[in-house]
């Protein structure tokens, strides 16, 4: 594990030398969802009873930044590495693929947890302070970015092209994060759609994140926990496997 | 004590993409201090068999090893082992010069390097350079930034592929003058490259590849007696030459004479001829053979 110290420190760094782009942007964006959801919908939507619509949305909107934010930053670090043919300095030194995998997987969870706190802090200005659950918070939330990290390693390790990585997201991380529960509760919708709900990760991950902060969820955060626990050890797997046997990266 | 390993074995490598062999059974030893050279045209795999030495590609059999230790099974030894100066012009513009050579040591285990940082930079000429982005570098420094890079953990074996592409004279010259040290010091190069008169200058060894196989593998010197053609350019004061010579002394597009021979006593026969024809030589020079004919021969006969 020589080398893994040097190789985190170098994705850290690659993301913070951009820190407008990669954290102050992510952070902006979700004030404006919650300005704008926040003023429509306030006055007229109450999902879980004595919670005000803003308290409900504040989890959802930095569950959601965290989970893009992982995604982009392992993502976009290997595919930029790759197009500009770059990669060979990290595929050269006696990195094993284990050192690779922890790098990119923790660089990509201080990014997502970062960009999390940076939303979770101006949303303080909209709602009021509470977290009647901090350790619920801390395991769903370190989860989630482990999980969109190493989502983006392999995507960032399969697309050839930008295009490719944008489909990705486009086509797959988005619709995930957005139809997940983020604005509503899938006890609104109708009983077809619940149950497409229930077979999405993100939804636990956002419902566990939510119950830590405002105490109500749509399911037992215990079911969340060993769901998004399967989740992670899975896409784990996966990406090791893959970096083992040089996928893309090793002809 | 048993003989030292040597710098880089392969042995029956063989490697297919798609619908091409790039490599096809090439089995080679470089020993520890040579300055090898390995030539061929564009496509005759020698970039691939660098990326198998480097583990950037895997072959599809034989074994590749550097200083004895096997490219798969102690990869680790082996890329210690190995500094690639790669052939495209990569750079991380994230970073800046330092910053750069500092987290490649890293890479290797190596903290507080910046002695040997330092002391590099100062060779290439890249300490002035040290706090500027990677991406405001010329082509060139661009260049040495790589060189630099496969030198910070110090490896016994530096391979360059094609280091001097479209590289200007001046740093050409103290590039050469750089890995000439390095060599002398004992350290093992492994050269590509398309500029033959640097390979004929700078390599004791030289092996030809082509359609993934090694075509010639001799010493320079060897290799060079191969071709025996030498050329002999005339200017004489008469516009015909004796009847003998007709036919072997061609034309020239300036007005001279050319003539190709094997060794020198057929010149000192066609001086003499001309003697007695009463014809005088006003200018002549010649041309010994070179690597490029050597290389453009065996390409031919292969």
């Amino acid at each position: 594990m020589t080398g893994l110290p040097a190789l985190f420190y170098k994705e850290l760094l690659r993301f913070w030398k951009v820190a407008v782009q990669t954290v102050v942007a992510p952070v902006v964006t979700a004030l404006l969802y919650l300005l704008i959801f926040s003023h429509v919908l306030e006055a007229h939507v109450e999902v879980y009873p004595g919670v005000s619509y803003t308290s409900f949305l504040v989890p959802g909107l930095v569950m959601m930044s965290m989970l893009q934010n992982a995604f982009s930053n392992s993502s976009s670090s290997l595919i930029q590495s790759k197009m500009t043919g770059n990669i060979v300095f990290v595929l050269l030194p006696p990195l094993s693929y284990l050192e690779f995998f922890l790098a990119y997987l923790g660089a990509a969870v201080i990014r997502g947890l970062i960009v999390g706190l940076g939303v979770w802090a101006v949303t303080l200005w909209y709602a009021p302070f509470q977290l009647p659950h901090p350790l619920w918070m801390l395991a769903y939330a370190l989860l989630a970015c482990a999980i969109m990290g190493a989502v983006g390693i392999v995507a960032g390790i399969w697309a050839e092209k930008y295009d490719q990585l944008a489909a990705f997201q486009n086509f797959l991380i988005l619709p995930l994060t957005f139809l997940s529960g983020v604005f509503y509760s899938i006890h609104s919708l109708p009983p077809f759609w619940q149950a497409v709900s229930r077979v999405n990760p993100v939804f636990y991950l956002i419902d566990g994140f939510r119950y830590a902060f405002v105490g109500q969820s749509d399911t037992d955060p215990w079911l969340g926990l060993l769901v998004v626990g399967a989740c992670f050890v899975a896409i784990s797997a996966l990406t090791l496997m893959l970096l083992k046997s040089g996928y893309k990266l090793r002809h | 004590m048993s003989q030292p390993s040597p710098a880089i074995r392969v042995s029956e490598l063989r490697k297919r993409f798609r619908t091409t062999q790039a490599l096809d059974g090439v089995s080679l030893d470089i020993q520890q201090g040579e300055f090898f050279g390995l030539l061929g045209p564009n496509g005759a795999g020698k970039t691939t068999l660098i990326s198998i030495l480097a583990g950037l590609a895997r072959a599809d059999s034989g074994r590749a090893a550097i200083m004895g230790h096997d490219v798969v099974r102690d990869y680790r030894q082996a890329r210690r082992a190995l500094g690639v100066v790669p052939q495209e012009l990569v750079y991380d513009p994230f970073f800046n010069v330092r910053e750069t050579l500092r987290i490649q040591s890293g890479y290797f285990g190596l903290r507080d390097n910046d002695g040997w940082i330092d002391e590099i930079m100062h060779h290439l000429d890249l300490a002035r350079h040290a706090d500027k982005n990677t991406q405001s570098l010329s082509g060139g420094m661009k260049r040495r930034l790589l060189v630099a890079q496969a030198l910070v953990h110090k490896p016994p074996v530096i391979v360059l592929d094609e280091p001097t592409a479209g590289v200007d004279v001046d740093l050409r010259r103290s590039l050469w003058e750089f890995i000439s040290r390095l060599n002398r010091e004992g350290h093992t190069i492994l050269l590509t490259t398309h500029y033959l008169e640097e390979a004929e200058a700078l390599c004791g060894r030289i092996a030809m590849l082509k359609s993934g196989r090694i075509v010639a593998l001799d010493a320079t010197r060897n290799l060079l007696q191969l071709t025996n053609e030498h050329c002999a350019q005339l200017r004489l004061d008469a516009e015909t030459v004796p009847a003998a010579w007709q036919g072997r002394l061609q034309r020239d597009a300036d007005g001279g004479w050319r003539v190709n021979f094997g060794d020198y006593a057929e010149l000192e026969t066609l001086l003499a001829d001309l003697r007695g024809a009463g014809v005088r030589v006003l200018e002549m020079h010649l041309q010994e053979p070179d690597l490029e004919d050597v290389f453009t021969d065996i390409m031919k006969r292969t």
